[in-house]
């Protein structure tokens, strides 16, 4: 250290990074990634402030009005605002279903992930940590789920479950379990290994104490990072199971729902129906992953300079 | 004798993101035909960068930079890649430290053979078929035919290493560069291809430079050696002037630390410090941080000194000292 | 080799077997399907005749083990809808599938392995980064808002190629095959892409990845210190490489794709078996739902256990493992 940082002694601290920061310096490194970042919050802004940054609420039937029906965007609706987007076969806004079916989508999305992640994590933790014989058939199960594509994985459940939010949300965790539990499997055979584990072993702390304080947290970024991912994921296989009719009912019309009504539309010509929700589709998918490359990219200790 | 091999004044600079790294900084010697040469040093010394610069296998963020490699009379040092490929492997072949990883473990052994040959000649498949058979056994591998058709896994650790030598003699090349060869290998095995490699030079006139950082193993190979320390060739003479006598205390250390049957019980010599950062190497002789004979003098970099036949970087020669 | 083989054939029969248990139990709990069939005047006793043609008063342990014995006959049980053996309707709709899965495939491949090659031999070249980038957006775009894109471009504004249907077909080698007619060719074109988008990014990561990870090997610099030529360097030692990576993943997506086709299918009006199963599922036909389910499983199996046996003859690395096991 030289003399000058020696002098500036008392606002030396005030230098000093937290890994948090460095974490958050190092991800806005990229600009693609940090434009991805930004574009997800305004997303979600978006969906949350819903029903208070549109013209209309496109499920309350008593504000639709089905002579507004497929006007092209730009349209003025009876009610006197403009369809910047256009308007739906019903008569609805386009804009206004866009932002309600985004609600739907990231909900979808963000729960089945969540749930997906927390039974995964559990079931991966239990098979590093137990070991042996339960490892084994956990691991089989896994490997025997992830052979075959996490899409038909879905496509079996909701064919056996039917229709409706909880169920698409069920077959959505059930799809993904398998990858977050093979992650932190690995994750944790590696921690396991290690000598601050066997320190606390040493010291007698209980095995969950172990599992839970000391394994877990050194798991986390790569959860995060597969949980991004898989969350993307999510969004687009609920959107594709929906636009399948398989998915969401009319009721819950997320952005699936929105493309494929707007499906039949689209060979005579009226584009809007289903390329603007698509691309809301598209932009969200898109930025989630983009996020993630960065996350992989920053919390991966091997590609470290 | 002509020098097959002249190498004058080279300097292989990698520019990287920390800086400059001077892996090879101004390095001359020659190489007679039918001569072996060692050139010893620590990791990191340059000396396998010193070979791959010969053949001009050097990327980027690396390259040649200055100097001359004359080889037959003709400066090979940044010459077109055609002209470097038609050299490569045919006129100047290469050893590499692990068979393991040098092998293509998804290739048989004939094909990998063969395609030395088919690069620069045109054969028939046959003929380059049995030119390798017969490669083969040169090198004392038994049943050929069987081991070509083999993948490289299925042959043990000197075993492959003698394919190694096997491709590199295939077109009777001029100069071979044998980038520690045996290091990878045990003791046992390491005497053999030494061995083997030590008749078929003199069997073909071929000459060879032998990369290693093990002064032992050069001492009953090589007629001439050549030390190496921080991408600068600091001592080089015959090798027994410089294995009985030598100069820079930098071969003293290294000559020292090397443990012979007539030196049980005492304790082995051990060369102070810690290698040099490439990055941050020091003014003058690079050596002198770590030299207990360091002067003042040694601040300013040591020309090289003709002693005798000898070729020496250092303001303290040793046994001068000594006579003194 | 054969011990190999026995021992894979093992794991992957009892593997089906599990499926079976887990495909029919899963798909005949829920709903009724009886409802979906008969009239909606029907009276209380026509409905009950009609659970009883179908099987369905008796205990579902039952229903498994009467579908087992048919299974053993190659009976899977007959469409509730058709009134034909679901197998047979499936088998119909099959060599369609497979079509286009063949031809996503191809498209993936002869699209994806140059352009990951060429991303990673020059990876600071601006066509590698463009490359690059597009694959990070092949991941993101959903299959079934692809194909609607692609239908409103080619099809509807440009009007340069067909949106639905098979087109004409010819037999050659005695299959039946839309390949062979000019009309089929331009009816599989754009299905066959949208099937493909997914897994041409794939094969551009994976080639790249492998390239970039050979490149730097030694057995590269070796075969460059022979002299020997930068084509046969690349074609050869290089290629050989990251073909097993690539073969492996891109064989293990051939089920997928088969799998996927369920939306393209969907979206171009292209009569094959992911079509059926999606009427099948909204018209609670379950017996076809199972026997798809079913040819799946069995798909998957034995694109597995093919990988595997492939995998094993192209690294012989493998095989020697497992004759030491």
């Amino acid at each position: 250290m030289t003399d000058a940082t020696l002098q500036a002694g008392p606002r030396a601290p005030a230098k000093v990074e937290t890994p948090f920061q460095r974490f958050r310096a190092e991800f806005f490194e990229s600009r693609i990634a940090a434009t991805a970042f930004v574009v997800i919050v305004i997303i979600v802004l978006l969906a949350v402030l819903a029903p208070w940054i549109t013209p209309q609420n496109p499920y309350d039937l008593a504000q639709v009005d089905v002579l507004d029906g497929r006007l092209p965007p730009g349209s003025e609706a009876f009610a006197g605002y403009t369809m910047w987007l256009g308007s739906d076969g019903a008569g609805r806004d386009l804009y206004s279903a866009i932002l309600y079916g985004l609600r739907i989508s990231i909900s979808v999305g963000l729960a089945s992930g969540v749930i997906a992640l927390f039974i995964g994590m559990t079931v991966g933790l239990i098979a590093a940590y137990a070991g042996g014989r339960t490892e084994a058939i956990i691991m089989r199960v896994v490997d025997l789920q992830l052979s075959f594509p996490a899409s038909l994985v879905a496509l079996m459940l909701v064919a056996a479950l039917g229709k409706g939010v909880d169920k698409i949300i069920l077959a959505l965790v059930v799809a993904q379990w398998a990858y977050y539990a093979r992650t932190v499997r690995a994750t944790a055979l590696v921690e396991r290994g290690k000598e601050y584990v066997e320190a606390a072993q040493c010291l007698g702390l209980s095995r969950i104490r172990v599992v839970f304080r000391h394994i877990l947290p050194n798991c986390l970024a790569p959860l995060i990072v597969v949980g991004t991912v898989q969350t993307a994921h999510a969004v687009s296989l609920e959107a594709t199971l929906s636009f399948l009719g398989v998915g969401l009912p009319q009721t819950e019309p997320s952005l699936g729902v929105l493309i494929a009504n707007g499906f039949e539309y689209m060979l005579s010509g009226r584009y809007w129906i289903s390329v603007f929700p698509g691309i809301a589709l598209l932009v969200t998918v898109a930025s989630i992953n983009l996020v993630g490359d960065q996350l992989r990219d920053v919390l991966n200790p091997r590609l470290k300079k | 004798m002509t020098a097959v091999l002249e190498v004058s004044g080279l300097k292989t600079h990698f520019f990287t993101h920390a800086g400059v790294v001077k892996a090879v900084d101004g390095v001359d010697f020659a190489v007679k035909k039918g001569e072996v040469m060692g050139l010893v040093g620590e990791s990191g010394s340059g000396k396998s960068i010193t070979g791959f610069s010969i053949l001009g296998l050097i990327d980027a963020p690396g390259r040649i930079v200055e100097g001359a490699i004359r080889f037959n009379g003709e400066d090979i040092a940044n010459a077109p890649e055609d002209r470097l490929k038609s050299i490569r492997g045919n006129r100047i072949s290469m050893i590499f430290q692990d068979p393991m990883m040098t092998l293509n473990p998804v290739l048989r052994i004939d094909s990998q053979m063969m395609e030395a040959i088919l690069a620069h000649e045109k054969v028939s498949k046959k003929v380059a078929w049995e030119r390798c058979r017969d490669a083969l056994g040169l090198v004392g591998i038994p049943s050929p035919e069987e081991r070509l058709r083999a993948y490289p896994h299925q042959l043990s650790g000197g075993m492959r290493q003698r394919v190694s030598i096997a491709i590199a003699f295939l077109n009777k090349p001029d100069l071979i560069i044998a980038d520690e060869p045996t290091t990878a290998l045990d003791v046992t095995i390491q005497a053999q291809i030494i061995h083997e490699a030590q008749k078929l030079t003199k069997q073909t006139g071929t000459a060879m430079i032998w990369i290693t950082h093990d002064l032992a193993v050069v001492a009953g190979l090589a007629d001439r050696i050549s030390v190496m320390y921080a991408g600068r060739i600091v001592e080089q003479g015959l090798t027994d002037d410089v294995i009985d006598h030598p100069l820079h205390p930098y071969t003293v250390g290294l000559l020292g630390s090397v443990p012979t049957a007539n030196k049980r019980g005492e304790r082995l010599f051990q060369i102070e410090g810690m290698t040099p950062n490439m990055l941050a190497l020091p003014e003058g002789c690079a050596f002198a941080p770590r030299c207990g004979f360091a002067s003042p003098a040694c601040k300013v970099p040591p020309a090289v000194e003709h002693v005798a036949d000898r070729e020496l970087r250092c303001y303290h020669p040793q046994s001068q000292v000594a006579a003194q | 080799m054969s011990v190999f083989v026995i021992r894979r054939l093992m794991q992957a029969f009892f593997v089906v077997f599990l499926m079976s248990v887990i495909v029919f139990f899963g798909v005949n709990i829920v709903g009724d399907p009886v409802y979906m069939l008969v009239s909606p005047d029907a009276d209380q006793a026509d409905i009950e005749a009609a659970i009883r043609r179908l099987g369905l008063d008796r205990p579902i342990w039952e229903q498994y083990l009467l579908f087992l014995k048919g299974a053993a006959q190659g009976n899977l049980g007959d469409s509730f809808i058709f009134g034909e053996p679901a197998l047979k309707l499936i088998l119909h709709h099959m060599p369609a599938t497979l079509e286009l899965a063949f031809s996503a495939l191809f498209l993936a491949i002869a699209i994806g392995i140059p352009l990951g090659l060429f991303s990673g031999l020059y990876p600071d070249n601006p066509v590698s980064k463009g490359i690059m980038a597009g694959s990070i957006l092949g991941f993101s775009l959903p299959t079934f808002w692809v194909g609607l894109m692609l239908i409103l471009l080619f099809a509807v504004e440009l009007g340069w190629l067909p949106s639905t249907g098979r087109g004409d077909t010819a037999t050659i080698f005695g299959i039946e095959t839309s390949l062979a007619t000019w009309d089929g060719l331009k009816h599989i074109f754009l299905p066959a892409l949208n099937l493909a988008l997914l897994k041409i990014s794939l094969a551009i990561r994976l080639t790249r990845a492998g390239v970039r990870e050979a490149m730097g090997q030694d057995y590269v610099k070796y075969a460059r210190a022979k002299g020997v030529s930068t084509r046969r360097i690349i074609f050869v030692h290089v290629m050989k490489n990251i073909m097993i990576p690539v073969v492996t993943v891109m064989g293990l997506e051939f089920g997928s794709l088969i799998g996927f086709s369920v939306v393209t299918e969907t979206i171009f009006a292209w009569p094959g078996m992911g079509k059926l199963l999606i009427d099948a599922i909204l018209q609670l036909d379950r017996p076809v739902v199972v026997a798809y389910l079913m040819i799946m499983v069995l798909f998957f199996v034995v694109i597995n256990l093919i990988v595997d046996i492939l995998y094993s003859i192209l690294d012989p690395r493998v095989r020697l493992q497992d004759q030491g096991a």
